[in-house]
């Protein structure tokens, strides 16, 4: 059986189970549609949660972007604690408390607990452009994947997994979403681990990644611990140290700072704490989401190091049990003859990898041509420059089971993994947009009267309409997708989550205060992130070059989010001192939702 | 009057759990994963030094004890002062 064949095959019988459990899911009323009736298990729901969480960039570009990072990988260890370490904030200070509250979008608590309807329209705003952002990366997700492995166009890809998420996301809404997602979770994790283990075995003889990257290197004896050894073989072509320390520990501080509270103030993660049973549930299964989701990010981290030394040393064969530069560069007559080096021909046909012989010595000579010590040594060898010209960060997750030469259903596998992490992730996000139309808008502001049945049928329209919207935008992203997920979680962390934190820890910031605070967080950082990538991303219009000698005190637009929370925390407080306090209703709500007793099921109103 | 004496102290004894709860997350994370990295670099676990090992693993492990800590401490506080479910 041929690869494309048994691709189809893998990714065919896990989309027959999603659109199985969406038959077999389906809501039945507004409780069902927006939190699965509150009767999903927490540790289910971690699952969810997981898939929910861990989307295409993930799944496919974590590990890659650790790896390659020019100024080493540790530098980017920022997203494993910024991605994991939110997950403590939401447990601690707000899941438990969102879920006694016991309503079913997060614009509802901001509307109800700050009593203004100009709140709430502001929580809708920020919801919906931080989930519309976050939407367009999955679709690309989704597209990009099939056109991989599926052989179709990037857009026919789109086209046929919007259709799967619109069959089991407008029929079964959070209940076939929930679902799905359980199965999803599983998908993928099976896909990551398989490769990884066997990579950790073959580097590292030891059976568990993790144990691996802390493990000493195999081929070349066992005797040099794999880390050193990556670092040996990165800085002797001329490479950063890969564990070298941060040049800038203030960014490295606020980026990571802002992926935790961003994490903790995305909508779509919010709300699947709303799905469980009890207020002790929500504590636990954000604690159940973490355990799913370290399995792969303590993961993440070894693939990325391990695939970024297998690919060196493939290149530099030498390098494998000596020095790199001992021995010749890898010849194209390998390349083009060797079965186990096949997969350079088959990635370099996608365009993730490129190479070209500049000195027409027959060799691929990879070092990195910035190094001045290098330079001398290019001049003294007679090479023309690096002859890598391009390795994709996605690379190292996409192609790591044909580097490793694992067999073809391992590859299907990743195929149907990256999937149904970008599809799951979709789902949540399109849920959370969804339920503030219909749930905060039409239901709460525009017509309060209408029946729980018209309701129902407004969520799905609402739904059918933002899948519509996010195709149309999947197809025709505004600028780069990796710069617009940059503004979601910027604008998590600035707007939504002071705004849910004050709202339950303080019984005096009151409705000027939250609307101040949201607005100076949106236009603080949404201002920030275009001045350096140009105005709603359009290309050229950025006031200056995005480089870190024009951010201001060295802080990226990637970190700003954090100074935009404390931003808004701190004139929400002013504001709110020098206006009346909020009435009694409000402290009393303030009051019962930071005790579980009476948390019950989700009122429908 | 006793309640709402009782719920006031429920809450100091909360936020006292999620204060020393916090104080460990940014420790382990941005303490001893950033921060303190360059100090710490003479210890090593396994081929990583602590830094590097926090920052890419430990850091997260550390944050499944808090989060399954605190929901467990949280349960009992709870019962002892009777507003569990």
């Amino acid at each position: 059986m041929d690869q494309f064949t048994l691709n189809l095959l893998v990714v065919g019988f896990t989309f027959a189970i999603y659109i199985g459990i969406a038959i077999w899911a389906r809501a039945g009323s507004t409780a069902e549609f927006y939190a699965a009736g509150q009767g999903v298990h927490p540790v289910l729901n971690g699952m969810a949660t997981g898939a929910d969480w861990m989307s295409a960039a993930s799944f496919i570009s974590m590990a890659g972007i650790i790896a390659m990072a020019g100024a080493g990988g540790y530098q980017q260890s920022a997203f494993l604690m910024g991605w994991t370490g939110g997950y403590v904030l939401l447990a601690l200070l707000l899941a438990p408390y969102l879920r006694k509250f016991g309503r079913f979008t997060v614009p509802e608590f901001i509307g109800d607990r700050f009593y203004s309807g100009g709140a709430r329209l502001v929580g809708v705003i920020c919801l919906i452009v931080i989930s519309v952002t976050y939407v367009i990366g999955q679709m690309r997700g989704v597209g990009v994947t099939f056109a991989r492995f599926l052989e179709v166009s990037t857009d026919m890809g789109l086209y046929i997994g919007a259709t799967i998420v619109f069959i089991y996301a407008v029929f079964g809404g959070m209940k076939g979403i929930t679902y799905t997602q359980v199965a999803q979770y599983i998908v993928l994790i099976i896909a990551y681990t398989i490769p990884a283990v066997f990579i950790s075995i073959a580097l590292t003889g030891s059976v568990l990644p993790q144990l691996g990257l802390i493990g000493n290197h195999a081929p070349s004896g066992g005797d040099l611990a794999f880390l050193a050894k990556l670092d040996e073989v990165v800085m002797e072509l001329g490479f950063t140290q890969y564990t070298a320390h941060t040049t800038n520990t203030l960014n490295m501080v606020l980026f990571t700072m802002a992926l935790m509270i961003g994490t903790a103030g995305l909508p779509h993660v919010i709300i699947r704490f709303f799905t469980v049973p009890k207020v002790a549930d929500a504590r636990s299964s954000a604690g159940w989401a973490l355990v799913f989701i370290a399995l792969l990010y303590t993961v993440a981290p070894a693939v990325g190091a391990m695939a970024r030394l297998n690919l060196t040393t493939t290149f530099w064969p030498n390098a494998v049990t000596g020095n790199a530069l001992d021995g010749e560069a890898l010849s194209l007559e390998a390349i083009e003859n060797d079965p186990a080096l096949a997969w350079i021909t088959t990635w370099s046909n996608t365009g993730l990898l490129a190479f070209e012989d500049k000195n027409g010595d027959g060799m691929i000579q990879y070092y990195n041509d910035a190094d001045p010590r290098m330079q001398a040594m290019a001049e003294e060898r007679g090479w023309a420059g690096n002859e890598i010209t391009k390795i994709d960060n996605d690379m190292m997750v996409l192609a790591n089971p044909e580097i490793a030469a694992l067999p073809g259903w391992v590859i299907a596998l990743v195929a149907a993994g990256g999937l149904a992490a970008a599809l799951s992730t979709a789902a949540g996000l399109l849920l959370a947009i969804s339920s503030a139309v219909s749930h905060d808008l039409i239901k709460r502001m525009i017509n309060p009267d209408i029946s729980e049945k018209g309701e129902l049928l407004a969520a799905r329209i609402s739904m059918a309409g933002a899948i519509l919207v996010s195709v149309y935008l999947g197809l025709n992203p505004p600028g780069f997708a990796a710069q617009v997920v940059a503004l979601a979680f910027g604008l998590a962390a600035a707007t939504i989550f002071p705004a849910l934190m004050m709202g339950i820890f303080s019984k005096r910031i009151n409705k000027e205060g939250a609307i101040v605070g949201m607005l100076v967080g949106l236009i603080f950082t949404s201002v920030y992130i275009f001045l350096y990538l140009g105005w709603f991303f359009i290309p050229g219009t950025n006031m200056f070059p995005n480089t870190p000698e024009y951010h201001l005190f060295g802080i990226s637009p990637l970190s700003i989010g954090t100074i935009g929370a404390v931003l808004n925390f701190a004139s929400a407080w002013v504001v709110s001192m020098v206006t009346k306090a909020p009435p009694r209703e409000v402290t009393e709500l303030v009051e019962s939702i930071r005790v579980p007793r009476g948390a019950g099921a989700a009122q429908a109103h | 009057m006793t309640e709402r004496s009782s719920s006031n102290e429920y809450w100091r004894a909360n936020i006292r759990i999620i204060l020393i709860s916090l104080a460990v997350w940014f420790f382990c994370s941005f303490g001893m994963g950033i921060i303190l990295r360059p100090a710490l670099m003479g210890i090593s676990v396994g081929g990583a030094d602590l830094g590097f090992w926090m920052a890419q693993n430990g850091s997260i492990y550390v944050f499944l004890v808090l989060i399954f800590a605190y929901a467990w401490r949280m349960n009992k506080l709870d019962q002892e002062h009777g507003v569990d479910e």
